[in-house]
């Protein structure tokens, strides 16, 4: 390259991400290109892992688990809606029925939260799927609105009927045996979900998803019944938002009609935008922004949601793609002066 | 003939509101033979195509394919029966690179059945077999543009990649809507042949083609559809020398050109 002897200077883009992003194809050639896979991964995971160690007292500790159940909503969001098409406004229908299936299980049968959380996961999963089944068919705006309106119409329903300890809810849920455990417990689970969903979307099934998002038409003319991975996506997202809701019950000893709350479909979906859409790690950046501003904001009551509204707006009209699409671009690319 | 038909088409009608989009039209495919399907714009031969893959629900009317009745039966199941189609308006997933295209068709419960492409058996890695396929359909193997991206790649090699989706699954019969249309004559002069050789596959094919002097070269059989009516049906000579066909084209030139060609 550095062969010309006209003293012309042009900026040089480079793309380093070009050469281990195709397909991994030379992705182990050096030790150098090895590290450039890896060190942002390790810096995510030893990050995660060193958080509740650095925080200041319990209060603090709590917030990274609180953290980790919106983690997990917010990656369920951003897996329906950016690589299935399904913007799912339903995240706190998904924490209410795992978060209730757990307390049942834990109150009535006392299983021990290391069996109900599984158990709620599964089991809500299955749940949610079968109740969105009629929904699947819809498409855009209407499988949004209609999923914003589930978590609504179970609450009413729990308080009309006065079912499963009605207004009161369940008390008396045993927590985690304690609070490392709770902790290390959820971060490991974020991770294992954010790791596994980022694999699943480039599996021969993930790409039948991205399909389904892409071009649903085209699905059908090659013999697929899209209903079908949809519900199958719509299961792995719901077993995410159960198994939230499930840890989430544990954690506050007690499962009410707040777990249906707007909150846990909200807050998801702004830390996805500021965390940055279709990255998967994006949104649980997002929330580790997002829900600690939040707690701080906490003494200005129902002010805060003030601040975090402009926070939002902000994101949106300054850096719409997010944080982690520009940093992951800022990433791959590097600049540099070269004589042409 | 005393052949069992593949595909009978029996009184199909479709209805958009109050336009009749096709007015009882019957007629049978033949297996291994090629029907062309021609008629002016908005004739009804997408609501055709449409009709048979179950993408729109007849009016009335009755398809079956070697004998069963496939009417009502939704488009995946059609599909997975081996009729398969290309979209007037070019479908792929804009988002995958080409070959990734295929991985999809070829993840399906058919192509796992049929065992893929090449051989029977375990089907092996989808990447290669999808690529196998582009090559076959006139992708240059060791070029990148089977690597490109499906929104990057040129008219032409969108229209063999629509072909190459059907082809994924080992179809039977395959109803092809303008696949020569956008394309320049060298590249229709290179589609010829790979549609020749799909017939000798023992592929049927229903095409719907604008470019009547290619399409003549190719079809056994054609029918004419004007109006969602069908106008005749018969060898590409007899449905030239037809009356009425002249004046359902009347001022198109291609009819002329052909006309005189012929
Ligand atoms: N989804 C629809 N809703 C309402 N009318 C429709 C629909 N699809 C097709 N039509 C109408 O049905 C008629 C036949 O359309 P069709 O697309 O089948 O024509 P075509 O023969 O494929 O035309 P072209 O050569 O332009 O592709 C047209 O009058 C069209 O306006
Ligand atoms: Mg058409």
């Amino acid at each position: 390259m550095g062969n010309g002897n006209t003293e012309q200077r042009r900026r040089e883009r480079l793309d380093r991400g070009i050469k281990v992003r195709s397909d991994g194809l030379y992705a182990l050639m050096s030790w150098r290109e090895l590290a450039y896979l890896i060190v942002p991964r390790l810096v995510l995971i030893v990050g995660l892992l060193v958080l509740p160690l650095v925080m200041p007292g319990a209060y603090w500790q709590r917030v990274i688990t609180i953290v980790c159940i919106y983690a997990l909503l917010a990656l369920s969001f951003d897996f329906l809606a950016h690589y299935l098409g399904l913007v799912c406004l339903g995240g706190a229908f998904f924490v209410g029925v795992g978060g209730y299936i757990a307390a049942m299980f834990n109150s009535s049968l006392s299983l021990p939260p290391l069996l109900t959380v599984p158990v709620a996961t599964i089991l809500g999963a299955v749940i949610c799927t079968l109740l969105l089944l009629p929904c699947l068919p819809l498409r855009g705006v209407y499988f949004a609105i209609v999923t914003l309106m589930y978590p609504l119409v179970l609450a009413r329903i729990i308080e009309a009927l006065d079912i499963f300890g009605g207004t009161d809810g369940i008390m008396g849920v045993d927590s985690f045996a304690n609070q490392w455990l709770e902790q290390y417990a959820v971060i490991s689970l974020v991770l294992l979900f954010l790791f596994g969903t980022r694999r699943l979307v480039n599996v021969d099934l993930g790409l039948v998803f991205r399909a389904v998002k892409d071009n649903d038409q085209a699905v059908r003319a090659s013999g697929m019944n899209i209903s079908f991975y949809k519900a199958i996506a719509v299961f792995v997202a719901s077993a995410m938002g159960c198994l939230g809701g499930a840890c989430l019950v544990h954690i506050y000893m007690w499962a009410g009609i707040s777990l249906f709350a707007l909150d846990f479909s909200i807050l998801p979906i702004a830390a996805t935008v500021i965390g940055g859409a279709g990255t998967l790690v994006g949104p649980v950046l997002g929330c580790i922004i997002l829900v600690p501003i939040s707690e701080l904001l906490r003494e200005f009551g129902t002010l805060r949601i003030v601040f975090y509204s402009l926070i939002l707006v902000g994101f949106v009209v300054f850096r719409s793609e997010g944080l982690m699409v520009y940093g992951e671009r800022k990433y791959h690319q590097f600049q540099r002066w070269v004589k042409v | 003939m005393s052949e069992q038909p593949i595909l009978e088409a029996r009184e199909v009608t479709k209805a958009f509101g109050g336009i009749l989009a096709l007015n009882r039209v019957s007629f049978d495919v033949f297996p291994g033979e090629i029907l062309g399907i021609i008629g002016p714009n908005g004739s009804g031969k997408t609501t055709l195509v449409n009709c048979i893959t179950s993408f729109v629900k007849l009016t009335s009317g009755t398809i079956r394919f070697k004998g069963t009745d496939i009417t009502r039966k939704p488009a995946h199941k059609i599909a997975d029966m081996g009729i398969t189609r290309t979209f007037q308006i070019m479908r792929p997933y804009y988002s995958l690179p080409a070959y990734k295209n295929l991985v999809i068709p070829l993840f399906s419960p058919r192509a796992k059945r049929t065992g893929g492409w090449r051989g029977g058996g375990k089907l092996g890695d989808r990447n290669t077999v999808g690529i196998d396929i582009l090559e076959e359909i006139g992708f240059e193997r060791d070029s990148y543009v089977p690597y490109k991206m499906a929104s990057a790649l040129p008219t032409g090699y969108l229209k063999r990649l629509e072909l190459a989706r059907c082809l994924a699954l080992k179809p039977e019969l395959i109803l092809c809507d303008e696949v020569f249309s956008g394309l320049s004559m060298s590249e229709i002069a290179s589609m010829v042949p790979l549609i020749e050789r799909l017939q000798m596959d023992g592929i049927t094919l229903i095409m719907i083609e604008h470019r009547l002097r290619e399409l003549f070269r190719v079809a056994n059989r054609v029918m004419v559809l004007n109006f969602g009516e069908k106008l005749v049906e018969g060898t590409p000579d007899e449905v030239m020398a037809d009356k009425s066909v002249k004046e359902a084209y009347f001022g198109s030139e291609e009819v002329e050109e052909v006309m005189t060609y012929a």
